[in-house]
């Protein structure tokens, strides 16, 4: 742990720009790095003043939803203020008839599911991580199985507004879902892990629940197995909304998530059971882990595992199963969009992550994809080039030094040190 | 590196600036590709936008990748402006030439590179034409999605420039939701690589960034785009209803029952009359609207939704229904849909091609304020939109040849925007800003915002030479004030130009 220490003037400022300031306690540190102090505005004015207190003390800054992907990417250089967006936690409009909804940064995702499930709507976005929040989930750019027919969070954001390192508060979008006017900064966000600013409210499209779901799935024996039973699904007519893959020790379970109406359901049901062979069942639950990562998400220091997520080109399935072969690696994720999540169980050394990640990386890199390291102990991820190779480096510095050009929003977190 | 020249924007200067640039692209490009020649050049004024006409000082033509990234790079080097152009089929200006610059047409550079169905993807460059991605991905049995009303002539480097949508952009979404990757030259010449087959690239997403940002970030020379399954049955139906609020009342009693279709449009009795005249395409008698609905998907859903959506347009009061039985007929219902646009060419000399969004619930109310502004100003207004989304394409009548007719069509085209705007809608849904609407930017977002989108501007084109003039109505300085530099100017410091 290294902590940070701010001179009065500094907490003075920080201070009488926020309802709330704490003293950092057992929880709030960012991956090792605790703050001076931890501000806990209350809306986007006081998030604009902190920011802007910030700036005038040359204070860095990192945004915190829940917490629960605090460790992921790089520990930050530097940590001055903890930004909770926790007190921003409202839904601010479900405005069912367009299928829209906006909410604060700290809203959790549960209550946003909850406010839009009354008028029989979804934002198909999957809790990866239990406790995440509508900020956190942009930050981290989370998805789950249901990408494969809906997308991620980029294809479904449609507003968003956020304050810049400077204090300035700026929109982008707005609350209708087709829009052409100006630059997409949603997109710019997304995945950004609070570095380019911190993110107040976000306005997504809505889908309407399905009346009918279900799963088939079917154990598959080898990575060319599993291959083909996805290439099979994805096309055949059957219109999946998820293609998931579970593998562990050589062989693993593909499940099929069909949704949409309730005779429509059962016939693809079969249709896809068909596909699949004798061995396939159905259910009305997802498969084991169902929408979450391989990994548990609520360990912490050197009980955590080591992360990885996987980007790959459909047909590399196989290619990237098999590089897992010999390896303690717990996999899930989904076949049918080419992202998967592997898991080096806790206590796994730095020497076996790296020739694990190494081999997974040049799979993935070979074959249109990457293989990151979401999060793994210190010692692990001093040892790893966590990000590994990004293509366009340069032109993310040139726009990070624009929105950020003191490099104050959670220094280091992201590629190439930024 | 302390002393530094104006930068080279007299007369003089711009022109020795396009003759550096003419000689690097006579160096490297086929005779036919570079155009000097003023009437030659002429030809290039315009994109589909036609009241604005601006002749380029240069027209270059690049075969592939690295020439155009040459070109780029002379640009950079002589400070010379410089805007691509597909198409050219865009709605608002975006592809106006500047008057000191080069227009990179991007039309030779048109190779289906790979179709691969096992990924999903298939990698295309510029000047491929949209129709032709799905043409080519048929015979596996998937398609591009993005379906603009000209995809028989528009390209896929100005639908990636533009962000197109389409009719079925309800369901399926815009071009930036097909689009996983691409080979960028940036405005200083650089060629990189954004995103990839895969989704969710390391690092930020510039590539989100640069779709739909109207070519002001850089040129796209290669696109990996997503292939989606073709469906196994589509229905599309062609419903008639006396008013344009009986055909909102069903589309929104649609979308409340959890359907999505892949496309509801509507046009009112105007347009009707239009297409009519036009192509013919038998709409039905004394409709004063009709919707058009397209469900697909697997079989069994689409037929239980289209019973749905039938009963739900006769609960609303359609007085007739045709759903299209086969490919002919479809495509006869969509003809009508399609060539709305030109075909209001048949009821009025001159028209403005408006195009705003609203929430879908506002329908009805948008639809009589401009029903009322049109009655005030004794403007008529032809509707036509994609009911299912909120996107309006109001056509505005005029004839150019009466005088002030222009300017009462301009005023009334502008009050719908801002009825747009009033309910909490946008300025374009999918024919971009270009040169057309820059003006009408700051009543949609304030001064915070469009200076924070220009700070993308700087990130990427410091120097500002990549289409100049467009979307921003005044351009952000990037950390210097052009002609009184302190510091060196960008280029310079990026390493890529000396002391000019």
């Amino acid at each position: 742990m290294t902590t940070q220490t701010l001179d009065a003037s500094a907490r003075e400022a920080v201070g009488s720009a926020c309802a709330q300031v704490d003293e950092p306690g057992a929880g709030d540190h960012v991956d090792g790095v605790v703050p001076g102090l931890v501000a806990r505005p209350a809306d986007t004015d006081q998030v604009a003043e902190v920011l802007r207190a910030a700036a005038a003390h040359g204070l860095s800054v990192v945004p915190r939803g829940g917490g629960t992907k605090l460790s992921w990417g790089v520990a930050p250089r530097s940590a001055d203020v903890l930004l909770d967006v926790g007190a921003l936690d409202q839904v601010l409009d479900h405005a069912a008839g367009d299928l829209i909804v906006a909410a604060q940064a700290g809203c959790r995702l549960a209550d946003l599911q909850d406010r839009v499930a009354q008028g029989g709507q979804r934002l198909a976005l999957d809790e990866t991580v239990p406790g995440t929040t509508v900020g956190g989930m942009l930050a981290a750019n989370t998805s789950g199985p249901r990408r494969t027919a809906v997308g991620s969070a980029r294809d479904l954001l449609i507003g968003i507004t956020m304050v810049r390192a400077d204090g300035v508060v700026a929109k982008a979008g707005g609350r209708v879902v087709k829009n052409v006017a100006g630059y997409d900064l949603g997109k710019l966000l997304i995945g950004s892990a609070g570095t380019l600013g911190v993110i107040t409210d976000a306005t997504f499209r809505l889908h309407p629940v399905p009346a009918a779901s279900r799963w088939v799935s079917v154990p598959v024996a080898d990575p060319a197995e599993a291959l083909r039973v996805t290439q099979a699904v994805l096309h055949a007519q059957v219109v999946p909304a998820a293609v998931e893959v579970g593998w562990a020790d050589g062989a693993g379970t593909v499940s099929v998530l069909l949704e949409g109406r309730v005779d429509g359901v059962a016939g693809r049901t079969e249709a896809t059971r068909a596909l699949l062979g004798e061995a396939a069942t159905d259910s009305e639950d997802a498969p084991a882990g169902g929408a979450t990562y391989p990994w548990d998400t609520t360990a912490t220091g050197d009980d955590r595992a080591t992360a990885l997520k996987l980007t790959f080109e459909l047909s590399a399935l196989g290619d990237v199963l098999a590089a897992t072969a010999g390896t303690t690696a717990q996999v899930r994720g989904s076949a049918g969009s080419g992202v998967l999540y592997a898991a080096l169980p806790a206590g796994t050394g730095p020497d076996e992550a790296a020739t694990v990640l190494d081999r997974l990386r040049r799979v993935c890199s070979q074959r249109g994809g990457a293989a990151v390291v979401v999060d793994a102990p210190a010692a692990v991820k001093a040892a790893l080039d966590v990000w590994g190779p990004v293509p366009a480096l340069e032109l993310m510095r040139r726009v990070k030094d624009q929105f950020d050009p003191d490099h104050r929003l959670s220094p280091g977190r992201f590629v190439g040190g930024l | 590196m302390t002393t530094t020249e104006d930068r080279p924007d007299t007369a003089a200067g711009a022109t020795a600036g396009i003759d550096a640039v003419a000689d690097v692209a006579r160096r490297l490009l086929p005779e036919s590709g570079v155009i000097t020649d003023r009437t030659r050049l002429r030809t290039y004024e315009c994109d589909g936008l036609a009241h604005y006409r601006v002749t380029p000082a240069l027209v270059v033509i690049p075969e592939d990748a690295d020439q155009a990234a040459a070109i780029v790079r002379a640009c950079a080097e002589h400070a010379v402006p410089y805007v691509a152009r597909g198409s050219g089929t865009g709605l608002s200006g975006g592809a106006l030439p500047h008057a000191e610059g080069v227009l990179v047409v991007t039309s030779r550079m048109r190779t289906i590179r790979e179709v691969r169905r096992e990924d999903q993807r298939a990698v295309v460059e510029p000047g491929v034409i949209n129709l032709d991605v799905t043409k080519a991905a048929t015979p596996q049995g998937y398609y591009y999605a993005p379906d603009p009303s000209s995809q028989q002539i528009c390209s896929i480097g100005g639908n990636v420039a533009e962000n197109s949508g389409g009719a079925h952009c309800l369901k399926y979404g815009f071009t930036t939701n097909h689009v996983t990757g691409a080979d960028f030259i940036t405005p200083a010449g650089d060629q990189v690589t954004l995103g990839g087959a895969a989704p969710d690239a390391p690092g930020y997403d510039l590539l989100g960034a640069v779709v739909g940002s109207e070519g002001t970030l850089g040129i796209v020379t290669a696109t990996t785009v997503k292939l989606v399954r073709l469906p196994e049955e589509v229905r599309t139906i062609l419903v008639g209803f006396e008013s344009t609020d009986q055909a909102g009342a069903a589309t929104s009693a649609i979308i409340s029952a959890g359907i999505v279709p892949a496309a509801i449009e509507m046009m009112d009795a105007l347009a009707i009359e239009a297409a009519e005249a036009a192509v013919h395409c038998n709409y039905p008698d004394g409709a004063g609207a009709v919707l058009v609905i397209e469900l697909d998907g697997a079989r069994v859903e689409v037929e239980e939704e289209y019973a749905e959506v039938a009963r739900l347009c006769e609960d609303n009061g359609s007085f007739e229904q045709r759903l299209a039985t086969d490919p002919a007929e479809r495509a006869l219902i969509w003809k009508g849909r399609k060539s709305a646009f030109a075909a209001v060419g048949r009821i009025s000399p001159d028209y403005i091609v408006q195009d705003g969004v609203i929430p879908r619930t506002a329908l009805p109310e948008v639809l009589r304020a401009i029903a009322e502004l049109s009655s005030s100003s004794g403007v008529r207004v032809a509707n036509v939109f994609h009911a299912g989304d909120g996107n309006l394409h109001p056509l505005v009548l005029f004839d150019d040849s009466v005088e002030g007719a222009g300017d009462a069509a301009e005023q009334v085209s502008g009050a719908i925007l801002d009825l747009c705007i009033e309910h909490g809608g946008s300025i374009t849904g999918e024919h971009g800003v270009g040169m057309d609407k820059a003006k009408y930017m700051p009543r949609m977002y304030t001064d915070e915002d469009l200076d924070t989108m220009q700070l993308v501007r700087c990130a990427f084109d410091p120097a500002n030479i990549s289409n100049p003039g467009k979307v921003f109505p005044t351009p952000r300085l990037c950390g210097e004030v052009p002609g009184r530099h302190k510091a060196a100017h960008p280029l310079q410091q990026a390493g890529l130009a000396e002391v000019f």
